[in-house]
This record gives C-alpha cells, sequence and structure tokens, in this order.
C-alpha cells in the first residue's frame, strides 16, 4: 500500500455501514442530503398545482369564496392541531434515539403513528360529506357526477351550495378540482408516511437504533415535518382565505 | 508521449464478478447498471429511428401517399415522444453518468446503489407502459400533449403514454438525486470542487434540472390524465380552465428539458477537447460556472415557446431577453474549447472528431435559436421546418454527438476491448455530412414558410425534401456501424491498457474494466484537474497485487 491511499477497516466499523461508505459519518450525511434532495423535488411537485389554485383563485374569487365556506372548518382545525401535535412526537423520538432513551423513542413513534392515522380517518369522513353533497368533480365516480344542489336565498341547509354573486357551479368545481387534488396527494403521502413510520417502529421495537444509527428515524423525521408543512400551507388556502366575506 | 501509471489487470473485473442473468437484474453495481441503461436506451433509440424513416420517407413526395395525416400525426409523435423521453434524456447521464461519476470522484459506487437500480426499473415499467400505449393505438397529439387537444378531441391513447412518461420521469428524479448526493459527499479525499473533472460539473447542472423540473411535468400530464379520464374542466376552456397554463407547466420542464440533454454532452466534449489536446482546459472555472449558469437561466425561458400563445407582449419581451441571456454560458463553452485547442497538440481519434463536429452543430443550433428568441422573427418562423432543424441541431448535432464520442472514448473502460478505430473515424464522418445534408435543408424550407407536422407540401418544397430524406439515409447508415462494431468488439476488439489515452483522470488510473469497488484502495488525490504532468510526477493510486 501506498502512502497516497487511504486505509479503511470495515471489519471494526459499525454493521449498518454499507460497503461503498467509508465511515458512518459519510453514510449519514450522504441519507440526510439525499432526503432534502427529494424534499426539493416534493416542492417541485406540489407546486404545479399551488400555480394552478393561484391562478384560477384569481380568476374566479367569489366560487372560490362561496366553495371555501362549504368546507368544514372545524374538522380542518382539528386536524392541523392533530398534524402539529404529532410533528411534536416526531421530533421528540429524534431526539429519544439520538440520546438513548429508548422507551421514550417506541412511545413516540407509535404515537406519531396513531396522530398520522387519525388525520387520515378525520380526512376520510370529511370526503364523505363532499360526495353526499355531490361535490366530487367531473365523472371521477361513475354515476356520480358533480352536481350541488344549490341554495336559494335564505336557505340556510349547509348541505346546499351557497353560491356568490358572479360565482357559477362550474366555477366552483374549479375550486373543488384543486381541493381534491391538493388534499389527495397530501393523504397519499401522509399514507406513504405512516407506512415509512410503521416500518421504522418495528425496527425500533427490535433495537436497530441507537446514538450511533440513528439516521433512518431521522430522516424519516424529515419526511414526516414535510408532510405537516403541506399541510399547514393548504389549510389556510383551502378553508380560510376568502372565509370572512359574509 | 509521456508514460502514465498503467496498473496491470490483476483483479476481476465488474464484467466477470458475477456471471448469470440474476447478477445483472439484482446488481448494485453502477458499471453494471449502466451497461442495462446503455442496451435499453439503445433498443428505444432504434424504435425511435425507425418512426424518424417512416417520416422521411412520407415526405419524399409532396402527396400523402404512404400514410394518411392521422398514422402520420401518430408518427411524429411518436418519433418525439420516445426519443425526448426514452433516449436522449437519460442518454449521457443515465449511461456514461451512471459508469463515470463515482469513477471520476474516487468512490466506490453511487450513494445509493439501490436506489440506482430502481430508476432503471421505473424506466424499464415507463417504457413498457408506453410502448403498450404505441402497439394499442398510439397517440397523435405530438410529444407537447397542447390541451384541450390531448384532453378533448384526441382519439387515441393519450393517458396510457402520459403514464408511461409520468413513470419514467421517476428515474430521472432518482438518477439526479443519487447524483447530487454522491457529487456533494463522497469525493475521495484530495478531491475538491475545483479538481473535479468538467464532466461532473456538468452532470452536477444537469441533476439540478432533473430534481427540480421532472415532478413538475409529472403533476401536469397526471393532471392532463385526470382531466382526459375524469372530465374534469382542469385545462379546459368550455369550463373554465386554462389551456395557456397547460403550457406554461409543460414548458417549465421541457424546455429545462433540452439542457438536461445538451449540458451532459457539453461535460463530455470538455473531456474529449482537454483531452485529446493533451491541455489544461482553457478557463476551467468559467467552463464550470457556465454549466450552473445554464441551468439557472434555462428555468427562465420556458415563455419563448408561447410567443404566438396569446402570452401578454411585456412576458414576451421578458422572456426574449432572458432567451438572449442564456446563449452567454453556452458561448462562453464554445469560446473555451476553441481557445483550449490553440497551439494544442490535437491528435484526431474518433472522439475528438465527434468533439469537433459537436462545436460546429452546437454553435449553427445555438446562433439559430437566437433567431427563435428574437420575438420579431419568431412570428414568421414559428411552427415551421426551421424550428424542427434548430432543435434537431442541438438535440442530433449536439447531444447525439457527444454521446457517441463520449462512448467511444470510454469504450475501453467499460469494455476493455478498443473499437475498430478506422471504421469510428469513417462513420463519424458519415454522421456528420448524413446530418448536415438532413437538416441544413430544413433551415430553409421553414424560412420559406414549410409548416412542421404536415404529411402533404407544395411542390416546390419537394427536392429540399429529398435532400433531406437523402441525408437522413446516409445519418442512418452512419448510426448502424458502431452499434455493430461495438456490438462486435465486446467480444473480438483489441484487448485495452488501463490507459489507453494516457489521461492523468482517476477513471484511468485503475484498469479496463476495473474491478466491482473500481479501485483496489481508496485515492488521495493531489493533483489538479487534466493536469498534464511528466511521469515522474504522476502519482500512482493504490497497489495491484501481482
Amino acid at each position: 500500500m501506498t502512502e497516497s491511499s487511504v486505509a479503511i477497516d470495515h471489519a471494526t466499523s459499525h454493521p449498518a455501514l454499507q460497503h461503498h461508505f467509508e465511515n458512518m459519518e459519510q453514510q449519514r450525511e450522504a441519507g440526510t442530503i439525499g432526503m432534502w434532495v427529494f424534499l426539493v423535488t416534493e416542492i417541485m411537485f406540489f407546486g404545479g398545482m399551488f400555480l394552478a389554485y393561484t391562478l384560477y383563485r384569481s380568476y374566479y374569487p367569489a366560487a372560490f369564496a362561496a366553495a371555501s365556506n362549504h368546507l368544514d372548518i372545524t374538522l380542518g382545525a382539528i386536524n392541523t392541531a392533530v398534524l402539529i401535535v404529532s410533528s411534536f412526537t416526531m421530533a421528540l423520538a429524534v431526539y429519544g434515539t439520538q440520546v438513548g432513551r429508548t422507551r421514550m423513542q417506541n412511545i413516540c413513534l407509535f404515537l406519531t403513528l396513531v396522530l398520522g392515522l387519525t388525520f387520515l380517518g378525520i380526512k376520510a369522513v370529511e370526503y364523505r360529506s363532499k360526495y353526499e353533497d355531490r361535490l366530487i368533480p367531473g365523472r371521477l365516480i361513475p354515476g356520480r357526477e358533480f352536481g350541488p344542489q344549490v341554495a336559494e336565498a335564505n336557505d340556510t341547509d349547509p348541505h346546499k351550495l351557497h353560491l356568490r354573486d358572479g360565482a357559477s357551479v362550474r366555477q366552483v368545481e374549479m375550486f373543488y378540482w384543486i381541493y381534491f387534488a391538493m388534499t389527495g396527494m397530501h393523504a397519499l403521502h401522509m399514507v406513504i408516511g405512516a407506512g415509512l413510520l410503521t416500518v421504522i417502529l418495528i425496527l425500533s421495537l427490535r433495537g436497530r437504533f441507537s446514538p450511533e444509527y440513528h439516521s433512518p428515524v431521522e430522516i424519516s423525521g424529515l419526511y414526516w415535518h414535510f408532510v405537516d408543512i403541506v399541510w399547514i400551507f393548504l389549510f389556510p388556502l383551502l378553508y380560510l382565505l376568502g372565509r370572512h366575506v359574509h | 508521449m509521456e508514460e502514465f501509471f498503467i496498473p496491470k489487470p490483476t483483479r476481476v473485473d465488474y464484467l466477470k464478478a458475477e456471471y448469470g442473468l440474476k447478477s445483472w437484474l439484482l446488481t448494485r453495481d453502477h458499471k453494471r447498471i449502466a451497461l442495462l441503461y446503455l442496451y435499453s436506451i439503445t433498443f428505444f433509440f432504434l424504435i425511435g429511428s425507425v418512426y424518424a424513416m417512416l417520416i422521411r420517407l412520407e415526405l419524399l413526395t409532396p402527396q400523402g401517399d404512404l400514410m394518411q395525416s392521422t398514422t402520420y400525426n401518430k408518427t411524429f409523435t411518436q418519433h418525439g415522444i420516445i426519443m425526448v423521453f426514452f433516449f436522449l434524456i437519460p442518454s449521457i447521464p443515465a449511461t456514461l453518468g451512471n459508469f463515470l461519476v463515482p469513477m471520476m470522484i474516487g468512490a466506490k459506487d453511487l450513494a445509493f446503489p439501490r436506489i440506482n437500480l430502481l430508476s432503471w426499473y421505473i424506466y424499464l415499467v415507463g417504457g413498457l407502459v408506453t410502448i403498450y400505449a404505441l402497439l394499442a393505438g398510439g397517440v397523435d397529439t405530438g410529444w407537447t400533449f397542447y390541451a384541450p387537444f390531448s384532453t378533448t378531441f384526441s382519439n387515441s391513447y393519450v393517458v396510457a403514454t402520459g403514464l408511461g412518461i409520468f413513470i419514467n420521469g421517476f428515474s430521472s428524479i432518482l438518477t439526479g438525486l443519487n447524483f447530487i448526493v454522491t457529487i456533494h459527499t463522497m469525493r475521495a479525499p484530495g478531491m475538491t470542487w475545483f479538481r473535479l473533472p468538467l464532466f461532473i460539473w456538468a452532470h452536477y447542472a444537469t441533476s439540478l434540472i432533473m430534481i427540480l423540473g421532472t415532478p413538475v411535468i409529472a403533476i401536469t400530464i397526471l393532471l392532463l390524465a385526470f382531466e382526459r379520464f375524469a372530465g374534469i374542466g382542469i385545462f379546459d376552456p368550455a369550463v373554465g380552465g386554462d389551456p395557456v397554463l397547460f403550457q406554461h407547466l409543460f414548458w417549465f420542464y421541457s424546455h429545462p428539458a433540452v439542457y438536461i440533454m445538451v449540458l451532459p454532452g457539453m461535460g463530455v466534449i470538455s473531456e474529449l477537447i482537454a483531452n485529446f489536446s493533451r491541455k489544461n482546459i482553457f478557463g476551467y472555472g468559467f467552463v464550470a460556472f457556465s454549466s450552473l449558469a445554464i441551468a439557472v437561466f434555462g428555468f427562465l425561458v420556458w415563455g419563448h415557446h408561447l410567443f404566438v400563445a396569446g402570452q401578454s407582449i411585456y412576458a414576451g419581451m421578458i422572456f426574449s431577453f432572458l432567451s438572449f441571456a442564456v446563449a452567454i454560458p453556452s458561448a462562453i463553452k464554445v469560446f473555451n474549447w476553441t481557445a483550449t485547442l490553440y497551439k494544442a497538440s490535437i491528435s484526431y481519434e474518433t472522439p475528438m472528431l465527434y468533439a469537433l463536429g459537436f462545436i460546429g452543430l452546437f454553435t449553427i443550433g445555438g446562433m439559430t435559436g437566437l433567431f427563435l428568441a428574437a420575438l420579431a422573427t419568431d412570428v414568421h418562423l414559428s411552427d415551421t421546418y426551421f424550428v424542427v432543424a434548430h432543435f434537431h441541431y442541438i438535440m442530433v448535432g449536439g447531444t447525439l454527438l457527444a454521446y457517441l464520442g463520449g462512448l467511444h472514448y470510454w469504450w475501453p473502460k467499460i469494455s476493455g476491448r478498443m473499437y475498430p478505430e478506422g471504421w469510428g473515424r469513417f462513420s463519424a464522418l458519415v454522421v456528420f455530412v448524413g446530418f448536415n445534408l438532413t437538416f441544413l435543408p430544413q433551415f430553409v424550407m421553414g424560412y420559406m414558410g414549410m409548416p412542421r407536422r404536415y404529411h402533404m407540401y407544395p411542390p416546390e418544397f419537394q427536392v429540399l425534401h429529398v435532400l433531406s430524406t437523402a441525408g437522413a439515409s446516409i445519418l442512418g447508415v452512419g448510426l448502424l456501424i458502431p452499434v455493430i462494431y461495438l456490438m462486435w468488439s465486446m467480444r473480438y476488439g483489441r484487448i485495452a491498457e488501463a490507459n489507453p489515452w494516457h489521461l492523468p483522470g482517476l477513471e484511468w488510473r485503475t484498469q479496463s474494466p476495473p474491478p466491482t469497488e473500481n479501485f483496489d484502495v481508496t485515492p488521495v488525490v493531489t493533483w489538479e484537474a487534466y493536469e498534464f504532468a511528466p511521469p515522474e510526477e504522476t502519482e500512482v493510486v493504490g497497489t495491484f497485487r501481482e
């Protein structure tokens, strides 16, 4: 061996070290940067829909406000709280792994998973009420095309759509495809996140993670926080904006 | 010629490390995955070429006698889709990039070998879905899928084709992600950013576009498919949608995608020019940063595809200005390459012939791009053969030539065999002549007003169309020759040395073909890129057990 070479002794290194990395630090750094880069692609992916939202909201402000009003703000707010708490428990789980508090790590991972599933359950309830009000856009559900009942003046039935001046049912449909595309894509990411957390929880219960090797928990945490942040943007844009214009 | 370190091939190389189909299909070695990509993109290139020949045959006569207009629409659409998404975009990054990025920076593999293999499978699934769409009845929207034709009126397999492209996009994203992480975290000790070969800088810039652009086309095509599938008026003006929004979203990716195609080619050319001139590249920093500048500016010019699409005139002026601006970093590269050639000891092996061809053709392609970036001339030239000729000069004259040049240049390292030099030079000349004969007449036709995407035309254009078809036939022969002799050389070619071109780069300091881990020991880099040092000062990397 010449002097211009660096010896690597894989025999004495951590069992989780993959063959092509020099050491655990390099492996952890690669994983972390990899997840950050992936999240950048996710931002661009959602970005296309945010652009469509911005454009159509500026085209049809009255219809968007009316459609916004028809969303269930209570369930939306509860879901926002659920996700924020789940981000907190996820952060605690990462901390627990880093300092080697295994009990805290396992309990927090479990809590995060339960909160994530709660979010999806509440979302399903919301989707169901939209289905009942015939607010699923287009012919997405065969035999049940978009066709909400429009309220007459002084009609307070919450299941009927209260249109503003200058708004048409077609324009409300534009809101609802954006609503379903964005929250649906977000829910899909939640499902993937819940799957990821399940795997991490099982590995964690088997004692795979330690203060020396915690990057999988940390990287899953990054993903989880990202999905939460997307919702933090979706909630005001879809539920709150224009609501005060009564 | 100075002697460089030549390690003796004493370790089992990556081709012989394991045998059997399973060892290939489950490999995590970046070099084997590069070969898997090489075979699959060649397959798609052949399909795309068949469509190209059909187009040129149809255009031999002014009458639409070979096919009907709908068949012709499908033919040019499928030519475009296959060539753009399944050949040009993965061509250099997925084959040469996959093979060389870890070797050039002194790493054992890419950062995520399993994700690398996954990207190939995703590419394959996307390709198969697209082939299914072609066999089921094809698609006739043009590769641009403009709404509302694609969403409402077209009677072809838009959703299936879109799904194929959507899936394929993720292979591009994962390749870009892998390259960025690898270049950031896996460089060997001493391999600083400014010692990186320019090929790496170009791939870094390309990867940035891949990760920032591809997700946007993914969501766009997804929305398009939903609109068609579920009858939602996302881009349909009849129910309140905006078709121009589709064009904005589409070109936000698809214009930078042109730089995904040509930037890796520029990286290859930088290597070829420096190494066959046996000289450090002129203005290393400028060439490196011009790659990043192209990646950044490339995202700000998409609006020049919408000059005649009802975009506001002020937006048009800004996009026109920015499109001119992107010519600056491209010109910096061309000037630095030519300056490198000055007083250099140039040798004209096959890769260098391709490189010199690239400089000339890319310059023509780039300069004619300025005609199209100018608002006033674009109104006249939009959707004519001038546009067709312009982007073929970039995509074929640029990317394809760079790809072939790079493939010849690194062939000894990839296969462990030399290609036949005489045939190589001959086919490089045939490609150059055939290419120019195909596309120069198209500039003239376009200027005279021949619109693109028509299968019938006024008889006065026939001479130029016949010239173009003749050129395409020569080009086809010129491309078939390398396919044959490269396959031949894999078995019968002369055994290559570790460093057949006598170069200082890291990839030449290990045996040909390299062992699975690339280097015996992690190299420590103490030299600059393209440092043609005297032999006694060229350091040996690693030890090769006798």
